[in-house]
């Protein structure tokens, strides 16, 4: 593991931005782990998410952005409801997933591609069509679709609408796409 | 009048912002001002002595300080004054370093501003007179609020010591949480071998008055002279009768009272004497569980009480006691364990805290010192300990660290091991923290003789599964997730204020925390004190706090009330309100507006109804002299011509300049 | 019977394709129970987790305009029986509420902009706090007496609670009140809240199968014959997903998981068209039954030490 330079790698515009954009305080953490221990996902994380927030209190932006943990939180509140310093810690896991999508660090790809089938599924019918977003996504992610057995299941028992159903306002929901991400491409 | 004035350097804490030596030449022109110069540390002995030599030498007739509070330094210089020679209230102090120095950076403003508080102070002291203080006789006995192990030691030194001690307990024995332990650290010493000979002492000593299952009702009076009335609840068994021999406990068909001394685990019956070492050992019936009471029908007890004791008509009644001081020494409680709703605590039944924990150790606890779970009563092989339970914990408003339950975890664990060779003790913790003389040595031993296993993180959830708890938390140092499936969880819970310390800080007119711990008059240097004078503080109340530090402040307060007694009169502060007789219409507003009482009417030779200030009651607030139409009252050293003047001397200027721009 | 209970509907898109049981059922018992539910007319996405991940005033503009459509409607309450769309809302609400700025910027995305006037509560909430529970059980036509349910509330139903501001957010009680009316056992199942691995089926399975996997281990150990749950999402990956889990973990768990309207339905004696039972993937048959053999012999002994 690097050596983590403390005073050089400090990076206080990235703390500060977190600090904006999330309304939280990282400082008030003092590490007491519990966000970690309650956090269901732990298991599958690189960075257990009181590590990032004693990165986020470090200012090392590199090691935080680059983690997958960021993109398996699946804002359960766990980490926000039991920390005992009053911290919205999954609102600060959201807040560095906006930041690494915006810098293009995307370390699940597949989680990645699976909102983004979902929201273009918005954008077109104004409501998620699942099936459709389904078939993005396997044809987006390129995997042989691991659900397949779901397939006859979900089919027979009419599970699944076959059609989309395209709202009146789609137009203004797509507006929203547009006037707040720009053209779309997050 | 000729005055000086000395303006204090503090080292740098006043003269790093401020031009002490520009302030001290300003007052030079100041009214009346004969002397001035800058001093380096006015309260140091030097700094005393040039005082001292300055009004000999200058012939002054008055001196200003300007330092530091008051609060801290106004009887020194006092003193000071007196020793060259004046009286000590041609004093008066000028704060510019809390209200100056400490508060801004700009050296310019700072220096402005400390010249226009040597001013006000100037102007106010022209109108000072020379007061007088009268003495008064006190009555040396003292009332100690809780019999915990602060108060009983408090209320055996002072006994010791010769003075006539009233003993106040809420509950129906003496001990505190102390009588509950099983051993205590970090000697592991049996807590019942080394307190109950205290306890003993106590109702044994000829100079104490214990009154047990009683709370302090009302308070009157001041130093060296409170009323108190005490109130006695009814305990429904005369104690004069009542030889504690327990035979109504043992025929009381109710047998699912609550047990407040067990904290619950077992039942006991709506008659009972919590633990057999009681003091005093006598009889109450819990009306809420008592047949007699619920339906109406029952007697047992009456029956077999072989002195014909119980009283089921029985009242609360009152005593009224004279006391000259006050020890408080209500201790603490303990957070309330079911406010974590993700451990579980009072829905699973083997989450339990440490002191559920401690009854489960004692020998005289109900299992007779077998550790067994409350659910099914088997001998737990697997036990884990959650510290800082409603402790350091902003989420549930308790962010103090309540500085005794590592140690007594350390203990637990310790006991655990002797009691269950076989078991295995985890601790999650967050920081140990050990400071006493051979506290860290005695953590270490737990981990290092007792193998106690010590995890640095928070538990985020206990919930049962099959036959166990599993306990979900964190081990930081590995940075990894860690389960354990326990038998046993023990909750180290943190202390809270003691239910009720607010009224009865009310009461006693003392003030508390945000938390409810009752305050200190400095937290270095006065302890034990108040800021009501004649009242005390000892062990828990102020502060969370082991058994050796509130025997420590057991013991110091009573040698605080042990110095005040060592005088047969205390004087009075002759900064009270005074009537003029010439003005004052007799019309009692003031009478009704004193919060202390301290305001009589009385009648002139004439026969004319006048008001009659009583020196030693009044506080000096200076509520009366607000509400009397005529200004007939007024609150010496603080009279409206001194609070004028010393307005006038910060306004008069900046009006001038306003109206000239 | 209390005033009538009325409220602005927001059904969510999975109501519409893989939770159609959960949305006919919340219909059909609100209908039962004289509770008016009037649909936001042309809702939209309220972008779920994919748009908070995004980005925060996308998300919310994509749930105020729903806001704004529930306004427009001239209603001050909008319930939705999906805890995803309810926490998407309630966030959007509560962080207009308490930064204007944030509304301000929300509102230049909007068409129409959003005053923020209505509350945002659950289904459950509603029948909780609103109706109450004793109007629920007098619907009781036939309890669902001997049926041992594990209630499983989901994650953010309750939490955080600064913002959902309903039920205890470790231990909520709302469903299992609910649940006892009809009759039914409930299970003190203490993972109430615990995540079921949510949307990550299908990117991550591998996580589904760990957490909700034991969600089913936990309720099997207690002797559970089905769970109720009140999310789209828990119900998808605890009951469609269950024979993949019990492939992944070797385990052969067969828990019908049961959408708590489904459970009121059947106990207020709605018929199958509004149940839509047979939509589950583990069938509910066998847990029935062993219900109705419960009550029958229930039934008998009453008989017996009556007779005696
Ligand atoms: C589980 C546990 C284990 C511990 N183990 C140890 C140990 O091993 N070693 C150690 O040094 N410390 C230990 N402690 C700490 C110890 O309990 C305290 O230091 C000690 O009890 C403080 O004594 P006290 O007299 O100030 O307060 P308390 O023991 O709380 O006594 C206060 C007394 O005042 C009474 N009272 C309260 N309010 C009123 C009122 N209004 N009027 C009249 N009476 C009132 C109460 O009934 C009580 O009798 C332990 C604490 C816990 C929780
Ligand atoms: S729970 Fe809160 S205080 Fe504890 S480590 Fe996590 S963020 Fe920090
Ligand atoms: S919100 Fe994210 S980081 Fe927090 S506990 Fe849930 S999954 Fe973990
Ligand atoms: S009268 Fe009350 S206290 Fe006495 S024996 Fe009966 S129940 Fe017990
Ligand atoms: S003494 Fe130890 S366990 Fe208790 S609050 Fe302080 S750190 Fe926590």
């Amino acid at each position: 593991m690097d050596v983590l330079k403390l005073d050089s790698g400090y990076d206080a515009a990235f703390v500060e931005a977190v600090m904006n954009e999330s309304g939280q305080d990282p400082f008030a953490c003092y590490q007491c782990g519990n966000c970690t221990a309650g956090c269901p996902y732990t298991f599958v994380y690189d960075l257990p998410v009181h590590q990032i927030m004693r990165l986020l209190q470090a200012g090392h932006k590199g090691r935080i952005l680059q983690s997958h943990s960021l993109w398996l939180c699946a804002t359960c509140e766990s980490c926000t409801t039991r920390c005992p310093n009053n911290i919205d810690v999954a609102r600060i896991m959201d807040v560095l997933r906006h930041m690494a999508g915006r810098e293009g660090m995307i370390t699940e790809k597949q989680v990645k591609q699976f909102n983004d089938s979902f929201l273009d599924s918005v954008k077109k019918h104004g409501r998620v069509f699942e099936f459709g977003t389904l078939v993005k996504y396997i044809a987006r992610s390129g995997r042989f679709w691991s659900d397949a057995d779901l397939g006859p299941k979900v089919m027979r028992k009419g599970k699944i609408a076959p059609r989309p159903h395209d709202i009146k306002g789609k137009d203004e929901v797509a507006r929203i796409f547009h006037s707040v991400l720009g053209d779309g491409k997050k | 009048m000729k005055i000086g004035v000395f303006v204090c350097h503090c080292g740098s804490n006043i003269a790093g912002t401020v031009d002490v030596a520009g302030v001290a030449q300003a007052a030079k022109n100041f009214p009346e001002v004969a002397f001035a110069t800058d001093l380096l540390y006015s309260c140091s002995e030097p700094g005393q002595e040039a005082i001292v030599q300055a009004v000999q030498e200058h012939d002054l007739d008055g001196v200003v300080v300007a330092a530091c509070t008051p609060r801290m330094h106004e009887p020194t210089f006092r003193r000071a004054v007196e020793r060259a020679g004046l009286n000590r209230y041609m004093f008066e102090m000028a704060n510019i370093r809390e209200h100056c120095s400490w508060v801004g950076k700009d050296k310019d403003a700072n220096t402005r501003k400390a010249s226009d508080l040597v001013l006000q102070a100037v102007e106010k002291l022209r109108f000072d007179r020379p007061l007088q203080a009268k003495s008064f006789d006190i009555n040396k006995r003292v009332l100690v609020v809780g019999g915990g192990v602060a108060g009983i030691q408090a209320a055996l030194d002072c006994a010791d010591g010769g003075l006539e001690v009233v003993l106040l307990e809420k509950t129906s024995t003496i001990g505190g949480k102390m009588a509950k332990l099983d051993k205590t650290f970090p000697t592991v010493d049996c807590s019942s071998c080394i307190l109950g000979p205290k306890m003993v002492d106590v109702s044994m000593h000829p100079n104490i008055t214990l009154y047990a299952y009683a709370e302090l009702e009302s308070v009157e009076g001041y130093v060296g002279n409170f009323e108190v009335s005490v109130k006695k609840k009814a305990t429904y068994v005369d104690w004069d009768k009542c030889t504690g021999c327990g035979l109504c406990m043992e025929k009381c068909p109710s047998k699912k009272a609550y047990d407040a001394f067990n904290e619950g685990i077992a039942p006991t019956r709506a008659i009972n004497i919590p633990f057999p070492q009681a003091i005093p050992k006598r009889a109450v019936i819990d009306p809420t569980y008592c047949r007699q009471f619920i339906k109406g029908k029952c007697g047992v007890c009456a029956k077999v009480c072989p002195t014909e004791a119980i009283d089921y008509e029985m009242q609360d009644s009152f005593v009224q006691e004279k006391v000259g001081a006050v020890i408080t020494a209500t201790g603490y409680d303990l957070f309330d364990y079911r406010k974590y709703g993700e451990y579980g605590g009072g829905r699973y039944p083997d989450v339990i805290t440490s002191m559920q924990y401690e009854r489960l150790l004692n020998a005289s606890g109900p299992t007779g010192g077998h550790i067994q779970r409350p659910s099914d009563g088997r001998e737990p092989k697997k036990v884990v300990f959650i510290q800082c339970v409603g402790s350091r914990d902003k989420s549930v408003d308790r962010p103090y660290c309540s500085g005794f339950c590592c140690m007594y975890t350390a203990k637990q664990t310790i006991l655990t091991k002797d009691h269950i060779p076989d078991s295995q003790s985890y601790v999650f913790y967050m920081d140990i923290r050990a400071p006493g003389k051979m506290y860290d040595e005695f953590t270490r031993r737990a981990m290092e003789e007792y193998g106690a296993q010590y995890i640095r993180g928070r538990v985020s959830q206990v919930y049962p599964y099959k036959d166990s708890l599993i306990v979900r938390g964190v081990d930081t140092l590995l940075g990894s997730q860690v389960e354990i499936e326990a038998d046993l969880v023990v909750l180290a819970v943190g202390a809270e204020a003691s239910r009720g310390a607010s009224e009865l800080a009310e009461k006693l007119r003392i003030s508390y925390d945000a938390y409810g711990f009752y305050m200190e008059s400095h937290p270095k240097l006065r302890p034990v004190e108040t800021n009501t004078a004649g009242v005390y503080l000892a062990g828990a109340c102020q502060g969370s706090k082991d058994i050796p530090a509130s025997v420590g402040q057991g013991s110091a307060a009573a040698a605080k009330v042990l110095a005040l007694f060592s005088k047969d009169q205390l004087e009075s502060d002759p900064q009270v309100a005074l009537v003029s007789q010439a003005r004052c219409v007799g019309c009692g507003k003031c009478v009704q507006t004193c919060p202390f009482g301290a305001i009589q009417l009385a009648e002139d030779r004439a026969g004319n109804p006048k008001a009659e200030v009583i020196e030693t009651v009044c506080q000096g607030c200076g509520l009366c002299t607000v509400t009397c139409p005529q200004s007939a009252i007024q609150l010496q050293h603080f009279t409206d011509n001194q609070i004028l003047a010393e307005v006038n001397a910060l306004c008069q200027q900046a009006m001038e300049e306003s109206f000239e721009s | 019977m209390s005033p009538e209970l009325s409220y602005a509907y927001y059904p969510g898109c999975s109501g519409l394709s893989t939770s159609k049981d959960y949305e006919i059922s919340t219909r059909a018992v609100c209908r039962a129970l004289g509770i008016k539910l009037q649909e936001i007319p042309d809702w939209s996405c309220c972008g779920s987790t994919p748009a908070h991940t995004v980005d925060h005033v996308f998300s919310a503009a994509l749930s105020a305009r729903n806001l704004s459509l529930a306004e427009q409607m001239g209603s001050d309450t909008v319930i939705t029986p999906c805890p995803s769309c309810l926490t998407n809302l309630k966030v959007a609400a509560h962080r207009m509420e308490q930064e204007p700025a944030f509304q301000q910027e929300v509102n230049r995305h909007l068409q129409e902009p959003c005053v923020n006037t209505v509350q945002v509560k659950s289904v459950l909430q509603a029948l909780i706090q609103d109706l109450g529970p004793e109007a629920i059980a007098k619907q009781v036509e036939k309890p669902l007496s001997g049926l041992k349910i594990a209630p499983y509330y989901g994650c953010i139903m309750n939490r955080p609670p600064e913002v959902m501001d309903f039920d205890d957010p470790e231990n909520p009680v709302a469903m299992d009140e609910i649940l006892r009316g009809l009759g039914a056992e409930v299970l003190p199942y203490p993972l109430k809240v615990e995540c079921c691995g949510a949307s990550y089926g299908v990117a991550r399975k591998d996580v589904v199968m760990q957490l909700s996997g034991k969600l089913l281990d936990l309720a099997d150990s207690l002797g559970a014959d089905a769970i109720a749950t009140a999310c789209p999402l828990c119900q998808m990956n605890l009951d469609l997903r269950q024979d993949q889990i019990n492939a992944a973990l070797k385990r052969s768990f067969r828990l019908p998981v049961f959408y708590y309207t489904q459970l009121m339905g059947l106990a207020f004696g709605l018929e199958e068209k509004d149940l839509l039972l047979n939509k589950l993937n583990v069938p509910a048959g066998p847990a029935l039954a062993k219900m109705q053999q419960a009550a029958e012999a229930a039934a008998e002994q009453d008989a017996q030490t009556k007779e005696q």
